[in-house]
């Protein structure tokens, strides 16, 4: 455990009465001043994690620390954590200044400090001015501000935030991740963020936690994720992909859709049945006879930025193309990729044993 | 064209409260002004300023402030474990049933069991403590008539309690908030609209209950209420009954408008 770590699950375990578990057998350390978020499907058990850490359930199995002591059942109103709910939670007999004062007043703190520390807070959410407003008298995105105010204006070692964006518009939800990711930098507290939009967790996490069926599939920075996807859940999860079935014929090589390729993966046995991942934006369009795969364009959608091309190959598999480029619906083209292009996973394989063999390769080839 | 079939709909509500709504607050109005002999006088209003009425109104106001109270006392708690129950809504039933029988009916049950050879003087004597006279003392009016207004009280705060969002408790515990202060500054603030509203349904008509003054309370109590019945039935003194309704709506209506329910946005 390093120094850094302040919250720390071990073999956390979270089961309701006889229903199958929501939360199985999950360890993971969170460190201090990054922006982590927890992204899945809904019923994935990432807003379960985030009660546990608030203290709203408790575990059924397992350990979690906070600073290194056991937390388990320590009540919510008595730990360094503040939320921000997805509902916003703002208490409405408040104006905005009580509501943000109300975790200030509970701590018995003086008047004239409670409001220099509001107004402080209000500036750090733009919310100048707006101490005696109503709440029903703010906008959505208004009232998401008032709620990161209550909870800042706090100065907890860490920061819940469970699907905050999600109500707002896209516009506003874009310009709140900026927002989000600029404030955690500036207070540097932990953020711990949870929702199910990856392009959101790709744009703003120092570190994501990809959780599926109460468990987590693989933790890592955007790239990794994004690059390196250890299955077929976190691939298709995180972005567009193309998967198709292969075989690993033997160390970067691969086979798939009947053709051999090179690749730059490793560690496989011979023959070993794999998926195979390429990126929308790593297929380019080509002439037929200069692409590595030849296809026919099924259908064609105007995605604004780019093209969002369907096709099919000899065999069926749907291969899906971004391009700046138009193609034409019922032609034959070719589509070219770079070796590096090509990302191969093992089925069934485990975060750690992903791990030990990229770095198992890695250290041969350096 | 639709407005005057609209209207035309309307015409039955109106005539029921042009009958039995404003017409016969005009009759107690008109009423007052009149003596026993049927002349018009102003004496009734003068009379109930004496310190005879005066004493009886502050003896209603009394009785029905210490019924609304013990009612809120023992509602509040008891809605709010309803709220927490598994099957809230049979058990909101259960508590609502016994409203459905009549009132006399329920105060002759009292009589019953508060008499002198009573299940409640059989308990007392049993646990050594002897029988007591229960029947005719304020203890038995003021229990009765809580337990005639409870279900009045609880419903309003029940259906308050249940739409409290529970992800406000969530956040009150999470900025630091015990249990306690959670319930005193979040909780109760956000369900004063029904206890408010519990409070007018129990406390207008505590102001003129005479059935159980009667029954219960042997007429040790006497209450505005009481007295319009005496009036009206006894001494056939219809200009002071009427007044005294005059003053008990009068009342009324400021209870109403000082506890008037202000909508606050419910998030």
């Amino acid at each position: 455990m390093g120094e850094n770590t302040i919250i720390r699950f071990e073999h956390v375990t979270k089961q309701y009465d006889d229903d199958s578990p929501v939360l199985q057998d999950v360890s993971f350390e969170i460190e201090k001043g990054k922006f982590y978020t927890l992204l899945g499907p809904s019923g994935c058990g990432k807003t379960t994690v985030l009660k546990l850490i608030a203290g709203f359930i408790e575990p059924t199995k397992g350990n979690i620390y906070f600073n290194g002591k056991v937390i388990n059942n320590l009540p919510a109103n008595k730990r360094q954590v503040n939320t921000v709910f997805q509902d916003y939670a703002l208490f409405p007999h408040l104006n905005v200044f009580e509501n943000i004062a109300f975790g200030l007043r509970i701590k018995k703190i003086k008047n004239d400090e409670i409001t220099r520390k509001v107004k402080e807070a209000l500036k750090f959410v733009n919310l100048e001015g707006y101490e005696n407003r109503e709440i029903k008298e703010m906008s959505g995105g208004q009232r998401q501000r008032v709620a990161i105010a209550r909870a800042i204006v706090n100065e907890p070692e860490v920061i819940l935030l469970d699907e905050p964006l999600s109500a707002l518009d896209l516009k506003l939800r874009t310009e709140m991740q900026y927002e989000l990711r600029e404030l955690q930098r500036n207070l540097g507290i932990t953020f711990i963020f949870v929702t199910h939009d990856q392009e959101e967790a790709l744009a703003m996490s120092d570190e994501i936690f990809v959780l599926n069926g109460g468990k987590i599939e693989q933790s890592g920075t955007p790239t990794d994720i994004y690059d390196e996807p250890i299955n077929r859940f976190v691939a298709d999860f995180i972005g567009e992909s193309n998967i198709v079935s292969g075989t690993m014929l033997e160390d970067y090589v691969v086979k798939f859709t009947g053709k051999t390729f090179d690749c730059v993966d490793a560690g496989f046995n011979k023959s070993e049945d794999v998926d195979v991942v390429i990126r929308p934006e790593d297929l380019e369009i080509t002439l037929p006879e200069k692409g590595k795969l030849q296809v026919k364009v099924d259908s064609q959608l105007f995605r604004g930025v780019h093209y969002e091309i369907s096709c099919y190959d000899s065999e069926g598999n749907e291969w899906l193309v971004h391009s700046t480029k138009k193609a034409i619906v019922g032609e034959e083209i070719g589509l070219f990729f770079e070796p590096e292009a090509i990302h191969v996973m093992r089925h069934g394989e485990t975060e750690e044993e992903f791990d030990k063999r990229l770095e198992a390769y890695e250290e041969v080839n350096g | 064209m639709k407005n005057r079939s609209r209207n035309f709909y309307l015409i039955p509500y109106v005539i029921w409260i042009a009958l039995f709504v404003i017409a016969p607050l005009f009759l107690v109005l008109y009423y007052s002004f009149f003596n026993i002999e049927g002349e018009f006088t102003l004496s009734n209003y003068q009379k109930f300023f004496t310190p005879v009425y005066l004493k009886m109104t502050f003896s209603s106001f009394w009785y029905a402030f210490l019924i609304t109270l013990f009612t809120l006392l023992i509602a509040y708690p008891t809605a709010y474990l309803l709220t927490k129950t598994k099957h809230k809504q049979l058990w909101l039933l259960l508590i609502i049933v016994p409203s459905w029988i009549n009132l006399l009916l329920k105060a002759y049950a009292f009589l019953g069991i508060f008499g002198t050879y009573g299940a409640a003087n059989s308990i007392l004597e049993v646990i050594g403590i002897g029988s007591q006279q229960i029947l005719f003392t304020d203890f038995s009016f003021i229990f009765v008539s809580v337990y005639i207004f409870l279900p009045f009280m609880i419903l309003p705060i029940f259906n308050a309690l249940d739409e409290l969002n529970p992800s406000l408790l969530y956040a009150s515990s999470d900025l630091g908030a015990s249990q306690w202060t959670t319930f005193t500054r979040v909780i109760f603030p956000l369900t004063l609209d029904g206890v408010k509203a519990g409070c007018q349904i129990v406390f207008i008509p505590a102001l003129s209950l005479f059935m159980l003054t009667r029954l219960i309370a042997g007429n040790r109590v006497i209450t505005l209420g009481t007295a319009i019945e005496q009036h009206f039935l006894v001494t056939q003194d219809w200009g002071m009954g009427s007044t005294i309704a005059v003053f008990l709506i009068l009342a009324m209506v400021l209870i109403m408008i000082f506890t008037g329910t202000r909508k606050k946005g419910v998030l």
